[in-house]
């Protein structure tokens, strides 16, 4: 197998605040990791790192066997960010408009072809949002606009889908759709690297956890992870423990 | 991706049909409204070349029937303006800057970088101001304008390397910035004075008379390379400006786009100064833009309501400015600001929060 993500030893602090210390893990191809910890862990600032939207304070990041700074296709990567990261509430962009921009990365300077806007709507049927196309993100509720934006890293077509809580505020039934969407995707080859608070989500469908809080306290297949004592470790060190359903 | 049968395709292909005749008067309106600004700011830019080629053969007879045309106007409307080639040249700067104002102000005000415009037109003008006090002291004859746009674009670059250092546009730097340049500007026209007696409030108010040949030339220039520069980043520009951070997953060089828009914000904001004035030059990047995103139905429709509100304002200004025999400045940003109250009324009094976070 042929690693995605490799971090070797990697630290990062945001001024003293240390958010992440010493983490190694690799991230092979076709894997479907599941990032847990608590709120506050430093799941979202690993994410970064793993995307080189952070660089490490100490320690080695590489992406697609390469190191960090010389990955210069983003075609490859689709990510679904923390909501509210983007101007979705403000700016006139129809949804259309934001899930066209999965295709940027593709086309760079040149024009959108008949293949990027393929790809386009059959993002937007995945997710079921073609009657939405011509909507403004701003009119829409949470859980559409989320769906929107699963859309955009959809149409990216890449090889690698980074998700940071990418249901937040979307119903269940259609994130049962999308976590099953997720499988298939997995099935054809497709690496995923997940973060959900939803623990028994994460324990369902990934086959890789890993559980952090500041420092990695599990990283293995699932089922070592549910054996373990990972999770209440993990929640133990900031004295909240959360109950999630298990499997 | 997962496996679409046939009938999908064609589902998807009559939707789009649908939404797409349901709103063609609309976009036909705004397409029409886009082509009558660019034919108008060719056809400026076209008066601003012959009047530069005036001797040569062909141009001067071209140049001949524009005045006649400019005489039959001034008959038409029983004014004493469009006779003069130097109305035209101000007129042909005012358009132009109603062009590319607002589509650079699209994205600035999406990117809520809006004080970033008003801090380079301070930055122009200790150029504006610096300029004219090279031409006292050293006898250069350059234009001032050209020292303003150095000043203006190593401005925009230190602003940029500035909001690279902290976290956020709009920070208590840029207002350091914004204040601290209009204060040497203000200095420099205080000790030039003595030496040159300079007719700086031109440029503080804007006025159709500070407009000069080589100002117009220079905004045709500018012009050209900003809406080119536009047209050729639409995509990046629009991806960054809506989400920076799947941008710079995307791969973008998020930084050289940032750059690039405070560097074009910075040349528009030179040559609208001339017509606008420092002070009210900013409102050009915002105003139009404000009122096109109160009813716009999609980003690309904003960029084309926004040259059009701001075309609409730069004529209606100058009517106001030249029947009134006011300054140009505040009859454009008055007049943008009336679009935008209608546009507020438009969209059922609903004002949308632009500067905030949704």
């Amino acid at each position: 197998m042929d690693p995605v993500i490799e971090l070797e030893n990697v630290t990062f602090a945001y001024g003293d605040t240390v958010a992440v210390r010493d983490v190694s893990l690799t991230v092979e191809a076709g894997d479907f990791l599941g990032l847990v910890g608590p709120n506050g862990s430093g799941k979202t600032t690993l994410l970064h790192l793993m995307l080189g939207l952070h660089t490490p304070d100490e320690g080695t990041v590489r992406l697609f066997d390469r190191p960090i700074d010389a990955v210069e296709d983003g075609s490859r990567i689709g990510y679904v960010s923390q909501r509210a990261t983007s101007r979705g509430g403000t700016m006139p962009v129809t949804v259309r408009e934001c899930v066209t921009m999965g295709r940027f990365a593709h086309v760079g300077h040149g024009r959108l072809g008949e293949a990027d806007r393929e790809a386009v709507a059959t993002a937007m049927e995945t997710v079921e949002i073609v009657d939405l196309a011509d909507r403004l993100m701003n009119e829409l509720s949470g859980g559409q606009r989320q769906r929107a934006y699963i859309a955009r890293a959809l149409a990216s077509e890449a090889e690698l889908l980074a998700l940071d809580e990418p249901t937040v505020g979307v119903d269940a039934e259609s994130r049962d759709a999308f976590y099953a969407l997720l499988d298939r995707l997995n099935d054809d080859g497709i690496t995923i690297v997940l973060i959900e608070h939803d623990i028994g989500v994460v324990t369902d469908r990934a086959d890789h956890v890993a559980c952090i809080n500041t420092e990695l306290y599990h990283h293995g297949d699932t089922e070592s992870f549910v054996e373990s004592d990972a999770l209440a470790d993990a929640y133990g060190a900031t004295g909240q423990v959360v109950h999630h359903h298990h499997p | 991706m997962t496996g679409e049968g046939p009938e999908n395709t064609s589902d998807d292909a009559g939707t789009v049909d649908a939404a797409g005749s349901t709103r063609g008067p609309r976009r036909t309106i705004e397409l029409a409204g886009v082509a009558a600004a660019a034919a108008l700011a060719a056809a400026m830019i076209g008066f601003v070349l012959l009047y530069w080629a005036q001797d040569l053969p062909i141009a001067s007879e071209l140049y001949a029937g524009f005045r006649s045309v400019g005489r039959v106007m001034d008959a038409a409307f029983g004014t004493n303006v469009f006779r003069h080639p130097f109305m035209w040249q101000s007129m042909a700067t005012g358009v132009l800057v109603g062009v590319v104002a607002p589509l650079v102000g699209t994205f600035l005000v999406h990117r809520e970088m809006a004080l970033i415009g008003e801090t380079l037109a301070h930055t122009a003008f200790a150029g504006v101001a610096l300029g004219f006090l090279l031409n006292a002291v050293t006898g250069w004859n350059g234009p001032m304008l050209l020292v303003a746009l150095v000043v203006g674009i190593v401005g925009a670059l230190g602003v940029q390397w500035l909001t690279e250092r902290t976290d956020a546009y709009g920070d208590v730097p840029i207002a350091i910035m914004l204040s601290g340049s209009f204060a040497v500007g203000t200095l420099i026209v205080s000790y030039g004075r003595g030496l040159t007696g300079i007719a700086i409030e031109g440029y503080l108010f804007g006025n159709l008379g500070v407009v000069t040949v080589e100002g117009a030339r220079l905004m045709a220039a500018l012009s050209v390379v900003v809406v080119v520069a536009v047209a050729a980043t639409y995509k990046q520009l629009l991806f960054i400006t809506f989400d920076e951070q799947a941008a710079r997953v995307a791969r973008l060089n998020v930084t050289g786009y940032n750059t690039l828009l405070v560097v074009l914000t910075a040349v528009v904001v030179v040559g609208a100064m001339q017509v606008l004035g420092v002070i009210l030059v900013a409102a050009m990047l915002v105003v139009p833009v404000a009122a096109a995103s109160q009813i716009a139905r999609s980003f690309r429709e904003t960029t084309y309501l926004s040259v059009i509100f701001g075309q609409l304002s730069v004529i209606g200004g100058f009517a106001v400015a030249i029947g009134g025999e006011l300054p140009s400045g505040g009859s454009i940003v008055v007049v943008a600001i009336g679009i935008y109250l209608l546009a507020v009324a438009a969209s059922g009094f609903s004002v949308r929060a632009i500067s905030t976070h949704g």
